[in-house]
C-alpha cells in the first residue's frame, strides 16, 4: 500500500498519466491518434530526441547544461556522411564505432574543458557549439550530403528492422537503458548524483567532481554522436544547419521529465517520458491539423507548466515532509 | 605601493581586453587597406549594436549569477507586434513605445516567474524562449511583415544630422555610460556585486534580492524591445526567425568582457570594449572573405582561450606561491 502511494507520488507517474489522459483526449476526436502505428511513428520521430536528452540529461545531473549537443551532432552526422561517400561499403559495425568514437572526441574536449582547467559548463560549451558548428561548415565546404550520395547500407541503419522493431529504436533502446542501468545501479553512476547534489560533500566523500565532469561530458558526447548519425541517415541528408536548437530541445525535455537543472535529481524513465510528451505533442499537431508553426510556442508553454507545476509540488512535499516531523 | 598598483592594473582583465583590441585593431590594418578607414569603422557599427545593447543588461543578469537566453525571442516578439500595429496604420512614436511595453512586458513574466516560484533563470528562460518565438512563429508562418513608415527607418538607419555617426553608436554609448554609473557609482550596483558574490548573505543584509532580480530581467525585457526597434528599423522587415542566436552572442561578449558566469565579478568597460572587439574582428574578417560560419570558430576559440589563460595564469600563481612560503 504504502509502496504503491508512493509510486504514485513519483514525478513520472505523474506525467504517464498525463500522458495517457493527453492520448485519450487527442484519439476522443480523432481515433487515429491512439493506433498502435501512430505511436510507433511518434516513437520513431523522437528517439533522436531521447538520444539528445538523454546526453543533456547526464550534464544537468551534475548541475551544468551542454549547449553544445547539437553542434556535435551535426559534426557527427557530417563527418561519417562524408567518409560513406568516400567508402560507401563500410559495414555498420565500424560506422558505429566510428561514430561512437568521433563523439567521444568531442565530448572529452568540452570535459578536460569543464573538468581539468574548471571552465563552467555553459561557457565551455558556448564556445564549442560555435566551433563544431564551424568546423561543419569547413569540412563540408557549405555543401550537402544528400540521399543519393548515401550508400543504401548506409541510409537503412534506422530503417532496418529486427524482430519487426526498427533499427533506431533498437540503438535508442540499447544506449538508454544502458545509460539507466549505469546511473542507477552502479557506483560511479551514482557518483554523479552525489556531485550534482553537492559537490563540496562528494568532494569529501572521496569523489572527484573533476573526473565525474570529464566522465558526463564523454557520455554526452557519445550519444549526441549517435543522435547525430541517425539524424542525418533517418532523414537521408547532412547539412551545416543539421539539428539546430536540439540543444534546448533536449532541455525542455528533461526538464519536462523532472530533472531539476540545478543537479542531483531526475531519472532516466523520467526523461524519456519528457521526450515521448514532446513527440506527441508535435504529432498531436499534425493529426488535428493544426499549422506545424504553432508548434515552437505550445512546447514553450509546457515547459513553463512543467516547471511551474514541479515548483509548486516540491515546495509541497517539502512543507509536508516538515509538518510530518514536527508531529513526530 | 604605485609599483603595486600598476601591477595589478597590468594583471587586470580590463587591461588584457584592450590589448587584444589593439591588436585585432592592428591585424585588420595589416589585412585590409579599407578596415582603418574612419568611415568604415564608423559603418560596420550599425551590425553590431543591437547586440550590444542587449549585452548590458545582460551583464547585469550574469553578475547576479543568473542567465537569460530568451532575449532573442523577446526581441522577435516585440518587433512581431510592431509589424502588425505598423500593418494596422500605427505611426512610429506608437511603433516604439509598443516595441518597448512589448519588451518590457515579456521581461516581467520571465523576472516574475524567476522569482515568484524560485525557478533558476535557465529553466524558465528556455521556455520563454521557445514560447516568445513560437508566438511570431504562430502569427507570421512563413510570411513578414515589411510595411513600416519611413520615418521608423531612422532608428536603425539615420545618422546623426551632419555628420557620418549613426544615430544607434550614439545611443549605445550613452546607454552604455548610464548603465556604468548605475554599476560602478550607485548603490544599486553595489547591491548587484553583492547578489552575485552572496546571494544568501546578501538576503540577510537586507537586500531585496528578488525584486533586484525582477528588475533587471524586466529591464533586460526592455532593452530587448529596443533592440527589436533598432534591428527592425535597420532591415525594414519582421521575419519569425529575426535575431535568432542573438543570446548568445550576447552572453559571449559579457563574458569575454571578463564578467564571471558564476556572478559578482566584472564591469562595464570590459564588456564594451568586447561588443567593439567582437564587432570589428567580424569586420576584419570579412574583409578577407571569410565566411560567417568560419568566423564562429574564431569567436568561440576567443572565448574558451580568454577564460583558460586566466585560469592557466592562476595555477601558476598558486605554485609560485607555496614555493614561496615554503621557502
Amino acid at each position: 500500500m504504502r509502496q504503491l502511494r508512493q509510486l504514485i507520488k513519483r514525478r513520472e507517474t505523474t506525467l504517464a498519466i498525463i500522458i495517457g489522459i493527453f492520448i485519450l483526449l487527442v484519439s476522443f476526436r480523432y481515433p487515429r491518434f491512439a493506433s498502435p502505428t501512430n505511436i510507433y511513428d511518434v516513437l520513431n520521430d523522437t528517439a533522436v530526441l531521447m538520444l539528445a536528452a538523454t546526453a543533456q540529461f547526464l550534464i544537468l545531473l551534475t548541475g551544468g547544461i551542454d549547449l553544445s549537443i547539437s553542434s556535435t551532432m551535426a559534426l557527427v552526422g557530417m563527418l561519417v556522411s562524408m567518409l560513406n561517400m568516400r567508402l560507401p561499403e563500410l559495414p555498420i559495425p565500424l560506422v558505429l564505432l566510428i561514430t561512437l568514437g568521433l563523439g567521444f572526441v568531442l565530448g572529452s574536449f568540452n570535459g578536460l574543458l569543464v573538468g581539468f582547467f574548471h571552465i563552467p559548463p555553459i561557457i565551455t560549451t558556448l564556445g564549442t557549439i560555435a566551433i563544431y558548428r564551424a568546423l561543419v561548415f569547413l569540412v563540408s565546404g557549405g555543401q550537402w550530403v544528400s540521399a543519393h550520395e548515401m550508400s543504401s547500407l548506409f541510409e537503412s541503419i534506422p530503417h532496418r528492422p529486427f524482430l519487426g522493431i526498427s533499427g533506431i529504436l533498437w540503438y535508442t533502446a540499447i544506449a538508454v537503458i544502458l545509460v539507466g542501468l549505469f546511473t542507477t545501479y552502479t557506483q560511479k553512476g551514482r557518483a554523479i548524483y552525489a556531485v550534482g547534489g553537492n559537490r563540496v560533500a562528494a568532494h569529501l566523500a572521496g569523489i572527484s567532481g573533476a573526473k565525474i565532469d570529464f566522465l558526463v561530458f564523454s557520455m554526452s558526447g557519445v550519444l549526441s554522436g549517435l543522435a547525430g548519425l541517425l539524424y542525418v541517415t533517418r532523414y537521408a541528408a547532412a547539412q551545416t544547419d543539421t539539428a539546430v536548437g536540439y540543444e534546448f530541445q533536449a532541455v525542455a525535455a528533461c526538464v519536462i521529465g523532472g530533472v531539476s537543472v540545478l543537479g542531483g535529481s531526475g531519472t532516466i524513465t523520467g526523461v524519456l517520458l519528457g521526450a515521448f510528451f514532446l513527440g506527441l505533442l508535435y504529432n498531436a499537431l499534425t493529426v488535428i491539423n493544426l499549422s506545424p508553426f504553432y508548434q515552437m510556442a505550445i512546447q514553450g508553454a509546457a515547459i513553463l507548466v512543467a516547471i511551474v507545476a514541479n515548483t509548486i509540488v516540491n515546495r509541497r512535499n517539502q512543507q509536508n515532509m516538515l509538518a510530518r516531523r514536527s508531529l513526530v | 605601493m604605485t609599483h603595486k598598483r600598476l601591477f595589478t592594473v597590468l594583471r587586470s582583465w580590463d587591461f588584457t581586453i584592450s590589448i587584444i583590441f589593439i591588436l585585432v585593431m592592428l591585424a585588420g590594418s595589416f589585412v585590409s587597406p579599407y578596415f582603418l578607414d574612419p568611415g568604415n569603422l564608423l559603418e560596420t557599427t550599425f551590425n553590431f549594436i543591437e547586440k550590444a545593447i542587449i549585452a548590458l543588461p545582460m551583464m547585469f543578469i550574469i553578475l547576479c549569477g543568473d542567465i537569460d537566453v530568451s532575449v532573442g525571442s523577446i526581441l522577435a516578439l516585440s518587433s512581431l507586434a510592431m509589424g502588425a500595429a505598423s500593418q494596422a496604420g500605427v505611426q512610429t512614436a506608437g511603433l516604439v513605445l509598443i516595441g518597448l511595453v512589448v519588451g518590457l512586458l515579456a521581461g516581467m513574466l520571465n523576472g516574475w516567474l524567476i522569482t515568484r516560484f524560485e525557478i533558476p533563470a535557465i529553466a524558465v528562460t528556455i521556455g520563454t524562449q521557445s514560447l516568445f518565438r513560437g508566438i511570431s512563429q504562430a502569427v507570421l508562418g512563413d510570411q513578414a511583415y515589411t510595411k513600416y513608415p519611413e520615418s521608423f527607418a531612422y532608428f536603425g538607419q539615420g545618422y546623426i544630422p551632419g555628420t557620418k555617426i549613426p544615430f544607434e553608436l550614439v545611443l549605445f554609448l550613452f546607454l552604455a555610460l548610464l548603465t556604468g554609473i548605475l554599476l560602478h557609482r550607485t548603490t544599486f550596483g553595489r547591491k548587484i556585486y553583492a547578489l552575485g558574490r552572496n546571494p544568501v548573505a546578501a538576503r540577510f543584509t537586507g537586500i531585496p534580492v528578488n525584486r533586484l532580480r525582477f528588475i533587471i530581467f524586466s529591464w533586460a525585457g526592455l532593452f530587448s524591445g529596443l533592440a527589436a526597434i533598432l534591428l527592425t528599423s535597420r532591415i525594414g522587415s519582421t521575419r519569425p526567425n529575426i535575431a535568432t542566436g542573438i543570446e548568445l552572442d550576447a552572453i559571449t561578449s559579457v563574458v569575454l568582457g571578463g564578467v564571471a558566469i558564476t556572478g559578482g565579478f566584472g564591469g562595464i568597460f570590459g564588456v564594451v570594449v568586447a561588443n567593439f572587439l567582437l564587432g570589428y574582428l567580424k569586420f576584419g574578417m570579412g574583409l578577407i572573405n571569410i565566411p560567417g560560419r568560419v568566423m564562429n570558430l574564431v569567436t568561440g576559440s576567443l572565448l574558451i582561450i580568454a577564460v583558460v589563460i586566466p585560469e592557466i595564469v592562476k595555477r601558476f600563481d598558486q605554485r609560485t606561491n607555496k614555493r614561496r612560503i615554503s621557502v
